[in-house]
């Protein structure tokens, strides 16, 4: 049994991941913002690093929807550890 | 974003309740333990960071930015030559999965070496677990940094644990290029190879978070 497939176009993520890694080192020496915008800032590029990696390099966005449920399955229970955490602070 | 690379998929009998093969799935399921593992370490970090906030220099005050920077742009590229070999073998290309793997221990032993340099380079400096001030001459002329040993702490477990992986990464790929050298994957039969990158990638998602939580905040 085969089924087919297109292939990602891998180089064009690369260079995606390449340009929003020199964004991030930029971004983290301007002084001028507020440090709690330069975190927000910094994390949602880190983020959107980390899913073109998942989406297009471990292939979930072509995965079967089962197993893309499952891989973001400890994605809220690492969000509840991270947040429990920052309420101390508040 | 996709190409006119149209590849045959041969069904590795996928599991009737996923629809992947079995150790693919087992793969997952272990990259998964990792995030919940790594979120532990994160968490951690975040506690003692607020707790203790001036133990913590600035970014790039007592780290190397530009270095590990271009260790970060490293490790994209080694992913990218992991998919590539990935991609390569989908299309029966025997050679370009052999050169690609290649490629990729290459880079992640690049990746590993400078990290021994910086590492060696931070020590020198006195920037070491449980330190109480670093760099006697700290980077741009600052001087001595002064903080609390939790900072060397937690930056030498994160980081740490991080170079375990990619160093379990490149011996696993060693033992993958090994096996494509003796023709071991096929256009039909590449689930090696596919799990190899799976860890692998994962491994570099792992250090693009690491990199803004533990070099730029």
């Amino acid at each position: 049994m085969e089924t087919t497939r297109k292939q990602p176009n891998y180089v064009m993520v690369w260079a995606g991941l390449a340009a929003l890694t020199v964004v991030e080192v930029l971004v983290a020496f301007i002084a001028a913002l507020p440090k709690e915008i330069l975190i927000v800032i910094l994390i949602g590029l880190a983020v959107w690093k980390a899913l073109l990696v998942a989406m297009y390099y471990m292939h979930l966005r072509f995965e079967p929807r089962r197993l893309a449920l499952m891989a973001a399955s400890p994605l809220p229970l690492a969000a509840i550890l991270v947040l429990a955490v920052l309420a101390e602070r508040f | 974003m996709s190409h006119a690379g149209a590849v045959a998929v041969s069904a590795r009998q996928p599991m009737p309740g996923m629809g992947v093969y079995n150790q693919k799935l087992g793969m997952w399921v272990f990259l998964l333990s990792e995030v919940m593992f790594f979120t532990s370490l994160i968490g951690s970090y975040i506690i003692l960071r607020f707790a203790q906030p001036e133990a913590f220099a600035a970014p790039g005050e007592v780290l190397n930015v530009p270095l590990t920077a271009l260790n970060t742009f490293i490790l994209i590229c080694s992913s990218v030559t992991m998919v590539k070999a990935f991609a390569a073998i989908e299309l029966g290309n025997q050679k370009g999965l052999r050169l690609w793997l290649l490629a990729t221990i290459a880079l992640g032993t690049v990746f590993l070496s400078i990290q021994g340099i910086e590492y060696y380079k931070l020590a020198h400096e006195g920037f070491v677990p449980m330190a109480a001030s670093y760099a006697a001459v700290g980077r741009d002329g600052v001087g001595p940094v002064l903080g609390a040993p939790v900072y060397g702490f937690t930056f030498y477990t994160m980081t740490g644990f991080h170079g375990a992986h990619v160093t379990i990464g490149v011996l696993c790929l060693l033992f993958t290029t090994w096996r494509a050298f003796r023709g071991a994957y096929t256009a039909e039969s590449h689930g090696g190879v596919e799990i190899m990158g799976l860890y692998w990638h994962f491994v570099d998602l792992v250090w693009i978070i690491l990199f803004t939580i533990v070099y730029l905040i």
